[in-house]
């Protein structure tokens, strides 16, 4: 076959079929391994140094990752386990890593999530930990949190979640009775967008709440460059992680992100707690702000009812070039839940919805999600594909857009489609993360985005006649 | 200044990265420890096996699918993340920009992988018809769950009639991607090399370029110097590599070879074989490019002297424009790097041109016969360091305050936050290519565009900087 005829077939229902009939090779994953989840929930506790218990090259890959997306230095240590380590066990390495870590970097806190080869040899953190504490390697009240996070078990998203439950379960106080701190503990969930969690923070003020979010790494995914670098960034402090426990309420703002750490929260410490849709586009983060106004008894202030105004204003400017537009998209299920619920409140079609570490729980909140909405009537919701599942998709069903990171723009280009940049691994355009995409500003932000982007791709192709001052 | 700095570690790592560090003097022995363990807990640059064996090596073989077997994550930032340029259309006839894994899970770790990579070759096969060939890069749980990935590839290979390759390189073997390079070569050695033959006979300049992996399009720019020389360059290693090539890389006269630490086992192996010598090059800048063009014609007939000559006197006049340009604004900067492969060597000529001071530098994953290839390029009193962890770099630059760093993204921020000029040098930070003539006037703007960008200015606030001047 030669190149062209290869193409054609790949373009065809007979090679989506077969496609889809795959059962064992992951082509182009739209997902990664716990480890690097729970390093970024690592990161947001301020002091705290993310320790790998395992091989170095994940460590080093974890970092180049995250620091590719953000632009920002990412700071974070493995006990370089080799052979030896392989044969004998991870202890002297955690124990030795431990001691030099502590001596030199100077952490407020460790923060330790293991490898997949440290938990296919069974290495046992806990006693490990207690060990290094015995023999003096790091002080016996020095605060570590521990997760395991297999890579061969779920995605980044459940790193995140284990980890967040690591740092509850070994460094918050224990509840103390009925009495609370009186403030919202905010968890925003996997979300790399430093201007997200900027903008929650704003929001959640201009309530007039007191709130401390859990993890908050947005210093470290956005930093002022002052001439001079620090290790570590402002983030969620040791007493207010300590406190944790004590909160009067907990807000998840992602659902399948925190599936562990809600359950620990709200059954086991029996702390009043909600998890909200990710609240993108405007009904969304009505609902964001009405949860916080249940939660707190605290009004939503006329500040943010103008805000949404805007929002509403651009979204019936801007309608007009979105409309009936049809849209392919993937990423993590928090993620896809409020872009779906944004995308039809635009009365656009979603078509192709592609989650490849989501639950049927997640499926089935897709699929009534779409069917609640005439504009969700083609939605198809794939739970566990790939990118690879989706270029079938783009090419048999065509759509006006794809929305994803930049992981899609190569499908995006064989199906000659423009891709809106939104998601989580963003390596190959600048700043992106600095906007946010959530609430009411987010909102006018992802409007903006895609219309514009439908009204360049007509001015690059339409006919000279059609090239009008005008759009 | 280097006792200082180490003063904050435990004794134990004091003592232990002492000996990885050196100040070029007079007569210097090449005294300084490397390929050795890194210390656990200190931030260290360093890659795994799996990383040099997918991620440099066989990555870049265009026409194969190289499978990460294992866990999702390994394949998933390997994926796109070496600039290993490659022609052909995408999932047709280049893989190289995509990503392919078995994707381990729970029951693959209890009961065995196996069964799973053999559905996952066969899917291969039925999904990417074109497919010239099959490589099998392991994940660390597949070595320790004891999985035998060599019979399942020699099964596959029958049935598949592709040339099927299970590469050993778990990252927890070996101390850096080092070993992963070796290894690599190692199975190139095993399932490729001289297992077909090109028809007609091997011409007397015909040639290979090993060791350049196209970041960039670097592989381009070499190979465009080499057949100016009347050379012909069969196969690159494996920048832009093909199957085919690979397997006949046995029909040549020559290999040339860029970066020696990754690719030097296969170079050795391939003079005991055939008996073909190999020799080192250097095309970072017009004044070793023009070195290393003296070098190879000497290895062949007045022919290629002469044509060799004649591509000098082409791009001289080119070259000394932009140093013309650009060596005003250059001239007596200090640059410290540290990199892997072959750069904290190949590239100080081409700072040199430029008028500019590599003032320290260093490699991650080096070997002693690099060290020994290395002091005698470095001045006196440059500072060298072996897999230096991110502290100490952090300290040592500091302390010395270079006009420009040189190293790779996980240090980028770092110095840009501390206001210091960065250029990554792994990946060219996003340009290039920056070997051979076409390389060089963007590697002269690049530098050029770090040392002397008007944003670097704007660091202090103004209000602040009054204050210091009262």
């Amino acid at each position: 076959m030669d190149t062209q005829a290869v193409l054609d077939w790949m373009a065809t229902e007979e090679y989506k079929e077969k496609n889809f009939a795959r059962e064992a090779l992951v082509i182009n994953a739209p997902r990664t391994c716990q480890p690097y989840g729970a390093m970024l929930c690592a990161l947001g506790i301020e002091g705290c140094l993310p320790f790998l218990h395992g091989s170095q090259g994940c460590a080093a890959y974890f970092r180049s990752a995250l620091t590719r997306h953000v632009r920002e230095p990412v700071p974070m240590v493995s006990d370089s386990m080799t052979e030896d380590a392989a044969v004998f066990g991870g202890q002297a390495n955690l124990i030795e890593g431990l001691k030099n870590a502590y001596t030199t970097y100077k952490p407020s806190i460790i923060a330790m999530f293991s490898s997949c080869m440290a938990e296919v040899i069974g290495d046992d953190m806990k006693s490990f930990i207690i060990n290094a504490r015995t023999q003096g390697a790091i002080p016996e009240d020095f605060p570590i949190a521990y997760a395991n996070t297999p890579s061969f078990v779920g995605s980044h998203i459940t790193g995140y979640d284990n980890m967040l439950k690591g740092l509850l379960n070994s460094l918050a106080d224990t509840r103390n009775g009925k009495w609370t701190n009186g403030r919202l503990y905010v968890v925003p969930g996997f979300d790399l967008y430093a201007g997200n969690l900027r903008e929650y923070k704003r929001m959640i003020k201009a309530m007039g709440i007191y709130m401390t979010m859990l993890p908050d790494p947005t210093e470290v995914l956005d930093s002022p460059n002052t001439g001079e670098y620090k290790m570590y960034q402002p983030g969620t402090s040791m007493g207010e992680l300590a406190d944790a426990l004590n909160a009067s309420g907990f807000l998840f703002l992602q659902k399948y992100a925190t599936m562990a750490s809600q359950k620990f929260v709200k059954n086991v410490q029996k702390i009043t707690s909600e998890a909200v849709t990710m609240p993108i586009g405007v009904q969304n983060t009505d609902a964001f702000l009405m949860t916080l106004q249940q939660m707190t008894g605290k009004a939503i202030p006329a500040e943010l009812e103008a805000e949404r105004g805007r929002a509403v204003d651009a979204a019936i400017d801007a309608h007009q070039y979105i409309h009936g537009k049809r849209f392919a998209l993937y990423g993590d299920p928090d993620l896809l839940i409020g872009l779906v619920g944004f995308l039809l409140e635009m009365g656009t079609m979603p078509v192709h919805i592609l989650c490849g570490n989501g639950s049927e729980a997640f499926r089935k909140e897709m699929e009534g999600l779409l069917a609640a909405s005439p504009f969700g009537s083609e939605g198809k919701v794939y739970v566990g594909k790939d990118l690879w599942h989706m270029r079938s998709l783009l090419l048999t069903d065509p759509v006006d857009m794809l929305i994803g990171d930049t992981h899609g723009k190569q499908i995006a280009k064989d199906a000659n489609v423009p891709l809106a940049r939104i998601g989580y691994f963003m390596t190959d355009r600048v700043h992106l993360h600095r906007q946010p995409i959530i609430g009411y500003q987010g909102t006018i932000n992802l409007i903006t985005m895609l219309a514009n982007m439908f009204i360049d791709e007509y001015d690059r192709n339409c006919p000279s006649e059609r090239f009008e001052m005008l759009r | 200044m280097v006792e200082e700095v180490l003063s904050i570690y435990p004794e134990k790592a004091q003592k232990l990265r002492a000996k990885h560090l050196a100040v070029k003097d007079e007569g210097c022995s090449c005294a300084i420890k490397s390929n050795i363990k890194c210390i656990p807990g200190l931030m260290t640059a360093r890659g795994c096996a799996y990383a040099g064996a997918k991620g440099v090596v066989w990555g870049p073989i265009r026409d194969m699918i190289h499978i990460s077997h294992g866990p999702i994550g390994c394949g998933y930032y390997s994926w796109g993340m070496r600039r290993n340029l490659t022609q052909g259309v995408v999932g047709v006839e280049t893989f190289s920009p995509m990503m392919f894994s078995s994707d381990f899970s729970e029951s693959n770790i209890v009961y065995g992988g196996d069964k799973k990579l053999a559905q996952v070759m066969k899917e291969v096969k039925e999904l990417f018809p074109t497919v010239q060939g099959i490589s099998i890069c392991s994940e660390c749980p597949v070595g320790l769950i004891g999985d035998d990935i060599e019979s399942v590839a020699k099964k596959a290979n029958k049935e598949l009639e592709l040339p099927i390759v299970p590469v050993r390189c778990e990252g927890f073997r070996g101390i850096s991607q080092s070993l992963g390079h070796h290894i690599a070569n190692d199975a190139v050695r095993d399932h490729l090399l001289g297992k077909r033959e090109r028809p007609g006979e091997v011409g007397p300049y015909d040639i290979s370029l090993i060791g350049d992996y196209n970041i960039g399009g670097d592989a381009w720019a070499s190979k465009k110097i080499l057949e100016e020389m009347g050379l012909n360059v069969k196969n690159v290693w494996t920048g832009d590599g093909t199957t085919e090539g690979m397997m006949a890389a046995h029909q040549v006269k020559l290999n040339l070879i860029h970066c020696y630490r990754s690719m030097n086992y296969i170079c050795r192996h391939m003079e005991e074989t055939w008996g073909i010598p190999w020799m080192e090059f250097n095309f970072f800048g017009p004044t070793k490019i023009a070195e290393s063009i003296r070098k190879i014609a000497a290895m062949f007939d007045e022919t290629i002297q002469n044509k060799g000559e004649e591509v000098i006197a082409k791009y001289q006049p080119m070259m000394q424009k932009v140093i013309d340009t650009y060596r005003p604004r250059l001239e007596g900067k200090k640059v410290m790097l540290y990199v892997g492969g072959l750069r904290p060597r190949h590239t100080i000529g081409a700072y040199e041109d430029l008028g500019m001071e590599v003032v320290g530098t260093g490699y991650e994953f080096a070997h002693k016969d690099d060290y020994d290839r290395t002091f005698p390029e470095m001045t006196n009193e440059t500072l060298i360091y072996d897999d230096i962890t991110e502290y100490e770099l952090d300290e040592f630059v500091k302390r010395i305050r270079p006009d420009l760093v040189g190293s790779g993204i996980k240090e980028k921020y770092v110095f840009e936050k501390m206001g210091v000029p960065f250029r990554q040098m792994h990946s060219w930070d996003y340009s290039g290519p920056y070997h051979g003539y076409d390389g060089f006037p963007i590697f002269a703007r690049d530098m050029d565009m770090a040392v002397n960008s008007p944003t670097r200015s704007l660091t202090k606030a103004p209000w602040n900087k009054e204050k210091e001047v009262r």
